[in-house]
């Protein structure tokens, strides 16, 4: 496969698409096809051809169109229009009348506006196709600039030269951490090993409580992963990479499946490829539901068939990693970063977001908010924008009270700093991380010490039991919740759980449980009041938390 | 003749020591005289950075950072010694302790249990943690020794040294976080295992009364663990 003729099959697709003026697209990402979207999808082409429509209008199952609590979603191109829960034809009338006004009737009920600041405010590079392509069919992303990143990459560009647009660009990873994706890049790339031998990962073990970025981008456009991650290997100088996906995300493997043997048929994975010495293959392996296979040096034991517990770091995965080799390890989205920045320079990039955070990043926006779903975002944008514009506000008439960034490693971010841009200092400096991107928004019916106990049972369980302090920690940590949220706690035991926060953060030997006592330590700073009111009155402000005093007969030392 | 060895120089403690550019921080230290309490390494096996208790402060790094596994630096300022550093120390001795059901009157390792050594040493007088009490088994189906899952506090020194020195992985880790645990086989009873061949490796190895041999009383069960490093040394002279 050279460029032209990548552009070949980009020309004949793109005039394939235009043989028919009309198109329908029915999200076929998992949210909506929970909600029966593969029969709304059947439903509507069976009512096309009964109206004898075959020529003028065609459905296509598409990606996620984002605003995932009004599923299944359906738009009608070119004009644009959308129209959500769309019930599969055996329930009502919902597809005749989609099929109706596309024939010239009056719009009707379930019509969204797309001038909503949900859809208008989005600034989409990773999920520029997503909602709009085939995940299923590689000639749809081709169509829409697919691979041509690649393959002017690999015939025009050296190594040197892709990682100097990274660098500009300034891309951080997105996975939480945040560090800069050209410095880990150079690093790789300069590192030495035996026989050359180099690997990229990606990580996609996307583990957190209401997240859902990954998987949505795996599942929606699929092939711009894999583009990323080939990229990274010409510029690393890789040859074989891996996907480590969670099994919990059947949809998105067999998607992923289906585009690297398109990929590879192509000839756009493989020996040779576009008739250069680059070879690149890509294998995937499944998470068996560990979270803490999400950190690096876990992965990567995971992926040697080992048991996935961390590595001490340093020596880090770019000098050392997969069976000693030299390895790259980025998140789904920031692979999904770099065939748009490769394809429109570094300097694009950097113009959008704030001075240190580059770029968009995409939430996954759950809890107490009216528009649930996915959205990408400048960073640098403002909480309270993406809660209250983007979000549609709390529902109900309730009150907003905490929103929670970064999942189990993130913190509680408080209404007075809603105004505050989210990038990743900002999110530091309040306790919270970007994290991969979970935004779990509260109102005034959630009570904090029940939120950070949650979160805590969580690490918990998920703590892979390796280091001491994160196992017996959280373990502590979790109890004394327990008995802060049954009202059996006296005000001692906040003091213990103070120092078992700063003890387990510094003394854990991975991610998880450095991180795992922020839910607890930004509750306690920010609503400390609702703790004392446990303890000292046995009552819960929110009243989610029955306080029946425990036995007091294991109460903590004295 | 030995090829060149790149030396390093470095302070721990304030003290200016040397050091070969393949030597950990802990080696350094224990050559020098600098004591930094140890539960999860072995000399002789490889080390996994696991206990946490050898955790010092290096002076650039905003991290604490794991001795037995963190390689020396040019220029490396160490401090392994501090009231941080002893407090962290302290807490996590009493969390192991808090963990299992580690009852020393009537342990057979009584007097010989490092655990109980590193308590006395770091101090510690009670654990401020509630007891966890967890109701674990114990496995005396083997013909000569005993696990008892109440004393251990999942070091893998057993993991390890059934792997790398004795060759039979038999001993491996089952569960996640507090319920982890270390299993023979494929978590069978220890006397049905194919692969262990009994030399009783992991029973010396062990640091607390967790792995013992049979037919000893409180106090009675002592380990040998010289038998590694010569051990090790031999088979790298063979190589």
């Amino acid at each position: 496969m050279t460029l032209d003729e990548l552009r070949e099959i980009a020309r004949i697709e793109r005039e394939k698409q235009q043989e028919v003026p009309r198109k329908i697209h029915v999200c076929m990402a998992a949210a909506c096809l929970s909600q029966h979207s593969d029969k709304v999808k059947a439903g509507l082409e069976a009512q096309i051809k009964e109206k004898g429509l075959e020529h003028s209008c065609k459905v296509k199952g598409v990606g996620c169109m984002g605003l995932c609590a009004a599923g299944p979603l359906v738009s009608v191109e070119p004009e644009g229009k959308l129209y959500q829960g769309v019930r599969p034809p055996e329930e009502g009338s919902d597809v005749a009348d989609i099929v109706g006004s596309v024939d010239g009737k009056p719009a009707n009920k379930l019509e969204l506006d797309p001038g909503l600041p949900f859809f208008k405010e989005q600034v989409k590079v990773v999920l520029e196709n997503s909602g709009k392509i085939d995940p299923e069919r590689i000639e749809d992303y081709i169509a829409a600039d697919g691979y041509e990143a690649l393959l002017t990459a690999l015939t025009s560009m050296t190594p040197l030269e892709i990682i100097e647009q990274v660098t500009k660009s300034g891309l951080r990873g997105r996975g939480g951490a945040g560090y800069p994706t050209g410095l880990k890049w150079s690093t790789v790339a300069k590192a030495r090993s035996q026989n050359n031998t180099k690997f990229v990962i990606c990580n996609a073990d996307e583990g957190d409580p209401g997240a859902f970025m990954d998987r949505s981008v795996l599942e929606s456009d699929p092939q711009r992963v894999l583009e990323g991650m080939a990229i990274a290997a010409y510029a690393v100088g890789a040859s074989q990479g891996y996907i480590y996906v969670r099994a919990e995300y059947p949809l998105a493997i067999k998607r992923l499946k289906t585009a690297i043997k398109q990929a590879e048929n192509l000839g756009l994975l493989g020996n040779n490829i576009c008739e250069t010495r680059f070879s690149f293959r890509i294998d995937i392996r499944l998470g068996a539901g560990a979270f803490v296979c999400g950190e690096e040096t876990a992965l990567i034991n995971s992926v040697e068939g080992k048991r996935g517990t961390p590595r001490p770091r340093p020596p880090y995965p770019a000098q050392e990693g997969l069976w000693g080799a030299p390895t790259l390890i980025n998140n789904v989205e920031t692979y999904a970063n770099i065939a748009p920045i490769v394809r429109k320079g570094g300097a694009w990039f950097a113009g959008i977001g704030t001075e240190k955070s580059k770029g968009t990043k995409v939430f996954a926006l759950a809890g107490r908010v009216q528009n649930t779903g996915l959205i990408e975002v400048p960073m640098g944008i403002k909480l309270r924008d993406i809660i209250f514009r983007l979000g549609g506000g709390i529902p109900d008439g309730r009150k907003f009270k905490a929103a929670q960034t970064g999942g189990p490693s993130g913190g509680c971010v408080p209404e007075q700093y809603l105004d505050m841009p989210v990038d990743y200092e900002s999110l530091a400096k309040v306790g919270s991380i970007m994290g991969s991107g979970g935004l779990i928004v509260m109102d005034d019916s959630s009570c904090m010490p029940d939120v950070a106990k949650y979160f805590m049972d969580f690490c918990r369980t998920e703590s892979c039991g390796k280091c001491a302090p994160c196992r017996v920690g959280t373990t502590h940590m979790y109890n004394l919740l327990e008995r802060i949220t049954s009202g059996a706690a006296a005000e001692k035991e906040l003091s213990l759980l103070e120092e078992l926060c700063s003890v387990v953060s510094q003394t854990s030997l991975c991610g998880l449980g450095q991180s795992a006592p922020n839910p607890v330590v930004t509750t306690l700073r920010y609503f400390r009041d609702e703790y004392l009111a446990h303890i000292g009155e046995k009552h819960c402000p929110a009243g989610v938390c029955k306080t029946k005093p425990l036995s007091r007969t294991t109460e903590v030392g004295k | 003749m030995s090829p060149a060895v790149e030396i390093k120089t470095l302070q721990i403690d304030g003290k200016d020591v040397g050091a070969r550019a393949d030597q950990t921080i802990l080696e350094v230290a224990r050559e020098n005289g600098i004591d930094i309490p140890t539960l999860c390494h072995l000399d002789g096996l490889g080390d996994v950075g696991a206990c946490r208790l050898c955790l010092v402060e290096v002076k650039g790094s905003n991290k604490l950072l794991p001795a037995c596994v963190t390689r020396v630096q040019e220029g490396m300022e160490v401090t392994a010694h501090s009231p941080r550093l002893e407090s962290l120390r302290k807490i996590i001795v009493e969390m192991l302790f808090s963990e299992r059901n580690h009852v020393c009157s009537v342990c057979v390792s009584n007097g010989h249990c490092e655990l109980q050594a590193l308590a006395a040493s770091l101090g510690i007088t009670h654990v401020r943690v509630p007891y966890l009490n967890p109701k674990l088994q114990v496995d005396a189906t083997n013909r000569r020794f005993v696990i008892d899952h109440n004393r251990c506090v999942l070091c893998s020194r057993c993991v390890r040294v059934c792997d790398e020195i004795e060759g039979a992985h038999t001993w491996d880790h089952f569960g996640r976080g507090i319920d982890c645990r270390v299993i023979t086989d494929l978590n069978q009873p220890w006397g049905n295992s194919d692969s262990c061949t009994g030399c009783g490796k992991c029973v010396h190895v062990c640091p607390t009364g967790a792995l013992v041999e049979k037919g000893r009383a409180a106090g009675e069960m002592r380990k040998r663990q010289q038998f590694l490093p010569y051990l090790t040394l031999m088979r790298e002279g063979r190589q």
